[in-house]
């Protein structure tokens, strides 16, 4: 028995990205443009949802959107968003280690055949909440958005870095909220903007709608932005 | 916490390349920004790697440090803190140049020498 060195040189998440790039083809053969929308648990995504994509479908340009809801456990999410009558797909991950903490794009394709998307223009896949694990796998989306909120605290940026990193579009959420808190607004927008320069960043409340218009306007510009670049 | 997660992408990785062999090292090239906790992937991966090839293999990491390139000035510089911004040009022109790898470098497996030479000819 001898020892022999093996020269691997391989990225140890290619496997993630090949299936990601299934998932891909799969969404540009529907004409689908993916949105991965991640966050800490309880930043507000699903609020966000709740609220910004009611009657989006009725709007000009009207864009049909479908959401896929990564939970650990449970139909929670997905229970509040059917009141909205778009397609709303539920995929737990309770299948691992005791519940993983994130989609990957297997987890993805798994669900894919449940996902109308025929009867979409967007689908935004609500990942599950936390900042390390989603920014790490990919899942065959064209953008990677992120909701933050003002009562994480204004350090959150340097603290996760890949997370705001990987995001193009960073909504800080709950800023109804900032007369109630001892908190900089300005100073995690310029935390933010020190980790991703080109990060687009908006501030909104999904409670009182301050600010909503601006990220469905983002929403309705999406499928435009996909095939100006096919 | 991602550690686990990564310790899974990186068995399968090693695995696949072992083809059926004993997996006795692995070396990893890990940059800084990918934010691994070295100790907690090493625990994982003794967990994940159990009852396949690469179980008991010794592990080495190489740390990768975060370095960036201003493309407007070519400046290159280390950052021991996540601040994306050129000391002379600002934000706008600075790329990560090190610092995101997440590879498996090489590995060392044992093979069944001279098998074939061995054999009846």
């Amino acid at each position: 028995m001898h020892r022999t060195k093996v020269r691997v040189v391989e990225d140890a998440l290619d496997a993630n990205n090949t299936i990601a790039s299934a998932n891909r083809s799969d969404f540009d053969r529907s004409n689908v443009t993916v949105v991965n929308l991640m966050s800490a648990p309880g930043a507000g995504k699903t609020t966000l949802l709740e609220r910004a994509l009611e009657g989006l479908a009725d709007e000009d340009p009207p864009v049909r959107v479908g959401v896929l809801e990564g939970d650990v456990q449970g139909s929670f999410d997905a229970d509040r968003l059917s009141v909205l009558h778009i397609p709303v797909v539920q995929l737990n991950t309770d299948n691992g280690f005791g519940g993983e903490c994130h989609l990957d794009a297997n987890m993805v394709r798994s669900a894919l055949p449940a996902v109308p998307l025929d009867d979409m223009d967007v689908l935004i896949v609500e990942n599950v909440g936390n900042l390390v694990c989603p920014a790490e796998f990919r899942i065959g989306e064209d953008a990677r958005i992120m909701v933050c909120s003002v009562t994480e605290g204004e350090d959150k940026p340097l603290k996760y870095p890949l997370m705001f990193r990987a995001c193009e579009l960073v909504v800080i959420n709950k800023v109804d909220l900032l007369e109630h808190l001892d908190f900089d607004v300005d100073r995690l927008e310029a935390n933010i903007l020190q980790v991703n320069h080109h990060a687009k960043v908006m501030r909104v409340s999904a409670k009182t709608g301050e600010g909503i218009d601006a990220f469905r306007a983002w929403l309705q510009a999406l499928p435009a932005r996909a095939g100006a670049t096919a | 916490m991602h550690e686990f997660d990564l310790s899974s992408a990186i068995v399968a990785t090693v695995n696949k390349h072992a083809d059926g062999r004993k997996v006795t090292h692995v070396t990893l090239r890990i940059g800084r920004l990918r934010q691994v906790v070295r100790d907690t992937l090493e625990f994982y991966l003794a967990i994940v790697g159990k009852d396949t090839p690469c179980e008991g293999a010794t592990l080495e990491i190489i740390d990768v440090p975060a370095t960036l390139v201003c493309k407007n000035c070519q400046n290159e510089w280390e950052i021991e803190i996540p601040a994306f911004i050129c000391a002379t040009c600002g934000p706008g022109a600075v790329e990560v140049k090190t610092g995101e790898e997440f590879m498996v470098e090489s590995i060392e497996v044992e093979d069944e020498e001279d098998a074939a030479c061995t054999a009846p000819r």
